[in-house]
């Protein structure tokens, strides 16, 4: 088991939005989210992501294994493709960046600066950092967003090449990708005013 | 923590990057102080040294505003906290990265601008000395300021409301080394609460500056 996640609440600008939500996440699997816009997909994601502190609740096996991908893809728009991979594999004790490229297809675009990529070639770009962090769950927010149909057969080829060896995923996405996985509906758990109440902590909102 | 300094490095030296604004900026402040108080060379002399270390000051201040805002815009922030580098450490490596492209040439041009407020002989080396001594903590300090206003639109302003009474004990010690050294008296004491300041500052304010990041992150 990689993750397990039990009574989780979780809280968006200190107005809890999903509360006691539990499931567990084995090696090898993939959970996708599923929700109607404000749902509270991309607050579990960073809660598990380890970028705020749940509400209440516990989330077990996601400390230093988790590699994040949101919507925005973290390049330096004045750094070549190359230059951004490199810097993250550094930043995560990787060297080899050559599997990432070949992956999403980034060879011929190496030297170009990332400013001057396409959205889509941006985000295959930012789907390719995934593969130089060496993590084993990757946790992704719409991960298929301004993608055409063969970067999107590119994506759910690494996914299913990082669930083979071991690894997981869980992504929220509107798409139905090509990959064995479970879905989870998460509005049957969003809060209602009654769970609200009393439940934020900030004082200063 | 290499890549994070040599990412940085790199990125303010590239089009666009605000490399040199400081120095210019610097630059700017020197040469008006003549036409504003007139050009009488004695009293130039004598504030020479506190003007120096005021314009230094002003002069790191400007680019500390995108210190942390661009990270933030592009996300690199967040996938920087999730990563295996600490919080403190990479904050630590940017201050460090500031400094280097806004300090550290603000240091080395200070004695020629020196020349255009005459500035006592003996004071060349104590001007330098107490710039190599101080600006590490503006920078570092800074970047506490940075973390606590990344969120914020247009926080420039209110970034600078908040890191300049920080500054205040730096502006001081570094001024009168500089002063003293002008003069040609003893510096050893200024000199010494200077580098204790730095010193201090580097050790404690990474944590701050971390704490108030997460909180901002959220």
């Amino acid at each position: 088991m990689v993750l397990t996640v039990h009574d989780l609440s979780v809280a968006r600008g200190g107005v809890p939005v999903l509360t006691g939500l539990s499931f567990d996440v084995e090696a090898g699997c993939a959970l996708i989210l599923r929700g109607p816009n404000g749902a509270g997909k991309t607050t579990l994601l960073r809660t598990l992501a380890g970028l705020q502190p749940p509400l209440s609740g516990e989330i077990a096996g996601a400390e230093d294994q988790v590699a994040y991908a949101a919507h925005s893809d973290g390049l330096k728009s004045m750094l070549t493709v190359r230059e951004n991979l490199t810097f993250w594999a550094a930043v995560f004790g990787q060297r080899d960046i050559t599997p990432a490229m070949t992956a999403f297809n980034l060879e011929d675009l190496e030297e170009r600066l990332a400013g001057t990529l396409s959205a889509g070639q941006k985000r295959r770009l930012g789907l390719a950092r995934l593969l130089v962090t060496g993590r084993p769950v990757w946790i992704l927010d719409e991960p298929t967003v301004s993608l055409d149909q063969d970067a999107v057969r590119l994506f759910e080829t690494a996914v299913t090449a990082h669930l083979a060896g071991g690894g997981s995923v869980i992504m929220a996405t509107h798409i139905a990708p090509g990959i064995d996985a479970q879905v989870l509906d998460i509005s049957p758990w969003r809060a209602t005013a009654a769970t609200r109440a009393g439940a934020s902590d900030e004082a200063f909102l | 923590m290499k890549a994070l300094l040599l990412r940085d490095l790199m990125l303010a030296f590239r089009a666009g990057g605000g490399f040199g604004l400081g120095l210019a900026f610097f630059l700017i402040v020197t040469v008006l102080v003549p036409f504003s108080v007139g050009p009488q060379s004695d009293l130039l002399a004598r504030i020479a040294p506190g003007v120096l270390w005021l314009g230094a000051l002003l002069a790191c201040l400007l680019s500390l505003d995108r210190l942390l805002a661009l990270d933030l815009e592009d996300g690199s922030l967040d996938l920087l906290a999730t990563s295996p580098l600490p919080l403190e450490a990479a904050l630590s490596i940017k201050a460090l990265a500031h400094w280097l492209t806004t300090g550290l040439p603000l240091v080395l041009a200070a004695p020629l601008f020196g020349v255009l407020l005459n500035l006592p002989g003996p004071g060349y080396i104590w001007l330098v000395i107490s710039l190599a001594l101080g600006t590490p903590a503006l920078s570092v300090i800074g970047t506490f300021g940075a973390a606590l206003t990344v969120g914020i639109k247009r926080g420039g302003l209110l970034l600078s409301l908040l890191v300049l009474p920080l500054y205040v004990p730096t502006l001081i010690f570094g001024a009168e080394t500089a002063r003293r050294g002008a003069a040609g008296m003893d510096t050893s004491t200024p000199a010494l609460m200077l580098a204790g300041i730095t010193l201090a500052v580097i050790a404690v304010m990474p944590f701050a500056s971390a704490a108030a990041l997460r909180v901002n992150l959220r």
